[in-house]
């Protein structure tokens, strides 16, 4: 088996992951100039959602094709996601607009840890084992390995890029959204109702993360209160490399960040004379932010991040 | 200064403070030992505060500060360093009989075991240095991005002290270290001598080892209070302020704001650092778990809830939050038995809604805190974004 | 170069992005002078301000502060150098006391660190109280004393530019620079602003200012330097840039004869 392709998928399957998520953040930071910290305990409530929902399904029919249960399981969890992140949107952040922006920050940390805390009630504290309902042998790819899920992930996300973009380019409420984050007041005097677009943008990056989240359960066949956190911190990550405020910035710095993860974790022992481990993946991400903010806060697709005080 | 407290409030207050343990040791050493930990929180609080409340740099990664000084304390007193040459021995030998020259025979079979004289200075220097590298990449950076900067690092610290168990074991990884020296003042032990069932004898009195931590960690308290007080009204506090308000017109009026930052990045993190070495010393025993994002949200949150920028009501918020817990594991689960024969909400799970609620009803609602400074200027998060001048 | 040149600038370009927004500009203010900037709109008196106040980093240029070159790399390095600045939009500590803000612009020549802020030792507390005593002194100069402990936020538009003012004199600066402080002013308060920057000229501190009120500044400035689109069209005294056909055409719109 070759390691690098294998590497390659995952982090391609990752990112794809990332990216999903980082859209979510991205499209609100483009309209709002505000990181929705709580966006990533989104993930986790389309996750959990998505489990109880897979769990019903079984019940009621167990014989149900796999990958029509996933569809309906994640079709289930997308409603569920999007009245959350709108009621967060209607409740925390709305009134705080014209605050200083240390407020909303932390009104979203609070949000995070009710939501975590709401999960942790609802479906305990312990891990779940995600149903396993596509068949688990995987596929051979150019030397290396692919399950049945992850490939239904990475259809999943390719159709909602896709679509995301289609939305944005061609409707009329893109148009809406792109008007809005480029100057909102002037979006306002041309009709446009802010709000409506502010709401909706919650919408559909809840949309995405709910795919993201059922996936991502499906993908590590388990689902937990705190599983959306890191995921969260890192699908950021990815946006703010790709340039945050750019979708099509946020789709390539999820897929790179995915990437660099995956064979940043494969070979850090090679590089490191086997003093790191692959245990430290999880710091590639914020590595990455680090320098990106440090060096160039504009991200790879450049929406110039103005760092006014 | 606050000249309307009259002296003779000043006196009572003081001499409710000393007598406490005597009295609530009469009900067993655990409401003295929650106050000790609420007094550590106090202080993390405190330091939190001039990173967050004077200088309006919103630290999330702020508990690696207290880790750090906490690890300093299980590697300098503590039988951990032993592990340390023997473990570098195993892996790397050249370095290893090194350092084994280096420290000694002693060392090599015990640890290093310095006196608290010692560790104090020491955490908060270092934790101050680590204070200045960690805040060094963030200084250019907005609001939120700083926040979630240095919520990296502080994950990345936790990260590297639950994996540095291999190739060298330096800090144990996941089961942490214990064995940490308690305090020592003038021969005597804060933990009790050996056998003698956690007593302390203190020139003919004899009291429990958490009572003389209580009075131990109070003077610890009340020099962070006086520092901050100190702090505050002066050059570097109203510079500090000056950069929280309005970093151009700071810059333009000659502060170098890129210093200061460091300085207050750095100043906070020593007292988090001094902290830290006092946790280790008191619990024996530490371990990554402590030192999560949840805890360095918990003294964010103390210092939210209780009023930024404003030094009593930074002391209530934390207060009230370390207390809390303790008090609804004392009362909830209880009553919840009493009603229900069922236990529906843990302490725990109450204490994380309590915390979530706090953070998002006090930005909605009451945004300068519970006890926010009756001067304007000392409440960063209560006005609106407006500047000066005309629209 | 003459003993009198307080501050020579020469050769300044600024670029942003696509736009060249100083070509080759030139500025000498003789000490003890007010100096006036004046262009129409556009023509890049505010960047060139920026530029010499260190807000803005040039792409080319010399800068000289009596004889001493300095580089605007750092606004706090210029105020340190001897040049203090005001805002178009007045930047005051909005939630600080009238008061504090002026002890703020004694940051620079002061030196108390943490060990004075900690112990207050004799050294520490005689300067505490110098800072204090030199703010309500020139809260005093300014005219507003008894304002001093008002809150910033709540101060009168007028009120809040005199603030300015005397928390950049707090900084003792060689150069005072203001960028429009008239701006939003009846005719009573200018001539009330008027009155203030000469008494600050005649106590010896040099002037940079830029204005749209020409009017205000013929009656004010000893020499006036006119930019149009990025350069230097005129220099001179008030009555020969008012008569200036350069000067004429740029503010009409008519061509040169």
């Amino acid at each position: 088996m070759d390691i690098l392709a294998q590497q390659l998928i995952n982090g391609l399957v990752l990112g794809s992951m990332y990216a999903l998520v980082a859209l979510g953040y991205t499209m609100v930071y483009g309209v709002l100039n505000l990181i929705n910290f709580a966006h990533g305990d989104v993930l986790m409530i389309g996750a959990m959602v998505g489990w109880s929902l897979l769990q019903l399904i079984q019940y009621v029919n167990p014989e149900l094709p796999g990958f029509v249960a996933l569809i309906l399981a994640i079709a289930g969890a997308i409603p569920v996601c999007v009245i959350v992140s709108v009621l967060i949107e209607r409740v925390a952040y709305r009134r705080l607009r014209d605050a200083p922006r240390l407020a909303p920050l932390i009104t979203a940390i609070g949000i995070s840890i009710l939501l975590q805390t709401l999960a942790m009630m609802i479906w305990g504290r312990n891990p779940l084992p995600f149903p396993q309902v596509l068949p688990s042998d995987p596929l051979h790819v150019m030397g290396a390995l692919i399950t049945p899920t992850q490939v239904l992930l990475l259809l999943l996300a390719a159709i909602s890029m896709v679509g995301l973009s289609l939305l944005v380019e061609r409707t009329r409420m893109g148009r809406a959204m792109r008007a809005v984050a480029e100057n909102p007041r002037v979006a306002a005097l041309m009709g446009v109702n802010a709000n409506r677009v502010i709401v909706f943008t919650f919408a559909i990056g809840a949309a995405l993360a709910a795919v993201a989240g059922v996936m991502w359960g499906a993908n590590y066949a388990s689902a937990q209160f705190a599983m959306g956190f890191t995921p969260g911190l890192k699908a950021f990550s990815a946006a703010v490399l790709g340039g945050i405020g750019n979708i099509y910035g946020a789709m390539l710095g999820g897929i790179l960040l995915g990437l660099i993860e995956s064979l940043g974790a494969g070979y850090i022992g090679d590089l490191t004379a086997g003093v790191l481990g692959s245990h430290y993946q999880d710091i590639f991400a914020f590595i990455v932010l680090i320098l990106v903010l440090t060096l160039r806060p504009s991200g790879i697709m450049g929406e110039r991040v103005a760092d006014r005080s | 200064m606050n000249t309307h407290h009259s002296p003779l409030r000043i006196i009572f207050f003081a001499l409710l403070l000393l007598v406490f343990p005597v009295v609530a040791s009469q009900f067993g050493n655990s409401w003295v030992r929650i106050i000790d930990i609420a007094l550590l929180y106090i202080m993390l609080a405190l330091g939190l505060n001039i990173v967050v409340g004077f200088a309006g740099l919103l630290d999330l990664g702020y508990i690696a500060f207290f880790a750090i000084g906490a690890y300093l304390a299980g590697l300098l007193a503590s039988p951990q360093f032993a592990v340390v040459i023997e473990s570098l021995q195993m892996e790397y030998p050249t370095a290893g009989d090194w350092l084994l020259q280096l420290a000694g025979e002693a060392v090599a079979a015990q640890g290093i075991h310095w006196s608290v004289w010692v560790i104090i200075p020491l955490a908060a220097l270092v934790a101050g240095i680590f204070g200045a590298l960690l805040g060094a990449p963030t200084l250019k950076l907005r609001g939120d991005y700083l926040a979630i900067v240095t919520l990296g690092f502080g994950e990345i610290i936790r990260i590297f002290m639950n994996n540095l168990n291999g190739p060298v074991n330096i800090t144990n990884g996941p089961q942490g270290i214990n064995l940490i020296d308690p305090v020592r003042i003038g021969g005597v032990s804060l933990a009790g001598e050996a056998g003698s069932g956690g007593v302390v004898q203190v020139a003919g009195w004899s009291m429990p080892s958490v009572n003389a931590y209580y009075y131990l960690f109070l003077l610890l308290c009340m020099l962070t209070v006086f520092m901050s007080q100190r702090l505050q009204h002066s050059r570097l506090g109203r510079a500090w302020i000056a950069i929280r308000e309005d970093e151009i017109a700071a810059k333009a009026m000659g502060i170098h704001v890129r210093n200061m930052k460091l300085l207050a990045f750095a100043m906070g993190a020593a007292f988090g650092g001094v902290a830290g070495a006092m946790f280790g010393a008191f619990q024996g025993f530490i371990s990554p778990e402590s030192f999560t994002l949840t805890e360095s949200i918990a003294v964010l949150a103390m210092v939210v809830l209780g009023g930024i920028g404003h030094i009593p009501g930074v002391i209530l918020g934390a207060v009230l939050l370390a207390a809390l817990p303790e008090i609804l594991r004392h009362t909830v689960e209880p009553i919840q038995m009493a009603l229900f024969g069922h236990v529906w909400i843990e302490a725990e799970v109450l204490r994380q809604l309590l915390y979530g609620l706090a953070l998002v009803l006090i930005m909605l609602v009451r945004p300068a805190g519970l006890w926010p400074s009756p001067r304007q200027e000392d409440r960063p998060l209560a006005g609106s974004d407006t500047q000066t001048g005309a629209a | 170069m003459s003993r009198d040149t307080l501050l020579r600038v020469t050769g300044v370009g600024k670029r942003f992005g696509g736009l060249q927004a100083l070509t080759d500009v030139n500025l000498a203010i003789t000490r003890g002078h007010i100096h006036g900037l004046i262009g129409p709109n556009g023509a890049g008196k505010t960047t060139c301000f920026n530029v010499i106040t260190g807000l803005n980093q040039p792409d080319s240029g010399q800068f000289e502060l009596a004889g001493k070159s300095y580089s605007p790399s750092a606004p706090h390095a210029v105020a340190r150098a001897g040049i203090a600045r005001t805002f178009q939009n007045i930047r005051l500590f909005g939630d600080m006391s009238a008061l504090e803000n002026v002890m703020v612009g004694r940051h620079v020549r002061t030196h108390q660190g943490v060990l004075g802020a900690i112990f207050r030792h004799p050294a520490a507390r005689e300067e505490e109280v110098q800072i204090v005593a030199h703010a309500q002194a020139l809260l005093e100069y300014v005219g507003i004393a008894h304002l001093a402990q008002r809150t910033a936020r709540h101060l009168s538009y007028g009120d809040q530019r005199r603030v300015e003012i005397a928390r950049a004199l707090a900084t003792e600066p060689l150069l005072l620079a203001l960028d429009e402080p008239a701006a939003g002013m009846n005719a009573t308060e200018k001539s009330e602003l008027r009155d203030l920057l000469i008494r600050i000229r005649d106590k010896g501190t040099s002037l940079l200012l830029i204005e749209h009120d020409v009017k205000l500044m013929m009656g004010l400035c000893d020499r006036i330097t006119v930019l149009d689109y990025g350069k230097v069209i005129a220099e001179g005294t008030a009555a020969e840039v008012q008569q200036n056909p350069a000067v004429i055409a740029a503010y009409l719109g008519v061509e040169a004869a």
